[in-house]
């Protein structure tokens, strides 16, 4: 018997929905964006590297979840972070990549579960010199402005919020069913900050802001602060409200990475969201020596969407996933 | 009844929050892009018409609301309820006039309304969009004067109060837009 093929576009197939959701004066420009960018690094003599788009491992990260490939049982990859950090082992230096990343289940203005990332790693950089480079980036392709910088937990204490590095769980409860109303049962601490950072914190930054020394349990893989364990060497970028940019100063020690991917696994089981095994080539890689380096992820649709004055990251991307 | 995943939220669908039915208004994924992704929405209590802020965890799963709006007949007013029939199965509800609420004021009898059914009964009713009503009272205006500006008052048939053109006469049918409570035009039979 021959199975009947069903359609499992998100959006009815109607005689428009062919067309792309961005004009095509959107995509000459969206060409020109990337293209400025690749001439940045190119400039900065910063390789561009490639690196698989379906891989054996996906990854431990509590809320991120990766797409599986149905025939080989491989991962379609949230970021290049992991094979890239292999060829920083491997002695490649400096590099950037600007690809596709995948993350399932994320949907809406600022997210498809198909987008562009661009990340890139400098070698023995602090979280400074990077900052100050992202801010070179960002500047060629939105034009120049004045950025500022902020402390996470002082950015909460600026827009009335409880101490993040200090404060009950019960007051962060208080303070997000004040600013968003009733919530969901069962959040965790850092639930509460992500709701607060997104519903308080963000509208009250300056147009173009780092946050930095993100809380230790929000380091993801970043190396903790040597002179305060509680923050992180973790900063991200906000531009018109939008979070941009995501950098660390990278962990390399591989014991500690195992340690953090371990406590991943118990944060997703607890959650109830599937086991995800932890990448041993990563691992085996820290192993033989990760360089120290710093290095950052930035949404590329945001950026452009911005560059643009779009409303919508579908609006700068050909087929958004409704039409994909 | 169905239940819906936040992936599956859109403005008008309609849910059951703490027994009460509501329609999505407006809905909004939010991500850090490493943290907790959840879904804040604005929702409109079908019962009081409030609109409220609501934050879901994304993923998680809500009870659909048996909630139907269908086309119906008003057939006439008894002082406690309303009565509407569709036209194609007559089948007749009663809608208490709590349900009906502001819009009691543009029903006339055989007009279409558009009637919300919870639960198989009626929550609320939309008038049609423009009605035809005949003034039953409204002052003597200025005779001859069909141009100038100036309005006065003029009550309806059904009760509601209007402000017209000062030409208006008592007797005469004009067409109302009952979402802005404005008079458009004279109408004709």
């Amino acid at each position: 018997m021959i199975p009947v093929l069903v359609s499992t576009s998100l959006e009815r197939v109607t005689d428009s929905s062919w067309a792309p959701t961005a004009t095509v004066a959107m995509l000459r420009r969206r060409a020109a964006h990337l293209a400025t960018i690749r001439q940045f690094f190119f400039a900065r003599d910063v390789l561009e590297v490639e690196t698989p788009a379906l891989a054996a491992a996906g990854v431990t990260a509590p809320h991120i979840e990766s797409l599986q490939e149905a025939s080989t049982g491989f991962w379609l990859q949230s970021s290049p972070e992991y094979a890239m950090k292999r060829l920083l082992a491997a002695g490649v230096g400096d590099c950037y990549h600007l690809a596709r990343a995948f993350r399932a289940e994320e949907q809406g203005r600022y997210h498809n579960p198909e987008f562009t990332l661009l990340e890139w790693y400098r070698v023995g950089w602090d979280a400074a010199a990077l900052m100050a480079e992202i801010e070179a980036l960002v500047a060629e392709v939105l034009g120049d402005a004045p950025v500022h910088s902020k402390r996470y937990a002082e950015a909460f204490l600026a827009a009335g919020l409880p101490d993040p590095l200090s404060a009950s769980d019960i007051e962060f409860e208080q303070a997000a069913i004040a600013a968003v109303g009733a919530l969901p049962v069962g959040l965790d601490r850092d639930a509460y900050l992500d709701l607060l950072l997104d519903a308080v914190v963000i509208p009250s930054l300056p147009t173009r802001c780092f946050l930095t020394h993100y809380p230790a349990s929000q380091a993801a893989l970043a190396q903790l602060d040597p002179n305060d364990p509680q923050v992180a060497q973790r900063f991200e970028f906000f531009c018109d409200g939008v979070e941009l940019a995501n950098g660390f100063v990278e962990l390399t020690a591989a014991d500690v990475q195992q340690q953090r991917f371990l406590k991943d696994q118990r944060q997703r089981q607890t959650l109830g969201r599937r086991a995800m095994a932890m990448d041993e080539r990563l691992l085996a890689a820290l192993k033989t020596g990760l360089p120290a380096c710093a290095g950052v992820a930035l949404g590329v649709d945001r950026l452009i969407m911005l560059a643009e004055g779009a409303d919508s990251i579908s609006d700068v991307m050909a087929f958004s996933w409704k039409r994909a | 009844m169905a239940t819906y995943s936040t992936n599956q939220f859109k403005s008008g669908l309609k849910i059951m929050l703490d027994g009460d039915p509501f329609s999505i208004v407006e809905n909004e994924f939010v991500k850090p892009g490493k943290g907790q992704a959840f879904n804040r929405v604005k929702v409109r209590n079908l019962k009081t018409g409030k609109v409220i802020d609501r934050t879901f965890k994304s993923g998680e799963s809500v009870e659909g609301a048996d909630v139907m709006e269908t086309e119906m007949q008003f057939l006439y007013g008894d002082g406690e309820y309303f009565h509407f029939m569709t036209q194609d199965t007559f089948e007749q509800h009663a809608a208490p006039a709590a349900a009906v609420g502001d819009a009691a004021k543009w029903l006339k009898e055989q007009d279409m309304c558009s009637v919300t059914l919870y639960n198989g009964q009626p929550l609320s009713v939309e008038p049609p969009s423009h009605v035809v009503l005949q003034v039953a009272q409204t002052d003597p205006g200025l005779k001859g004067d069909t141009s100038s500006g100036g309005n006065k008052p003029a009550t309806l048939e059904t009760g509601a109060v209007v402000q017209v053109p000062l030409f208006i006469q008592e007797g005469e049918l004009l067409r109302i837009d009952t979402r802005s409570g404005e008079y458009v035009s004279r109408a004709r039979d």
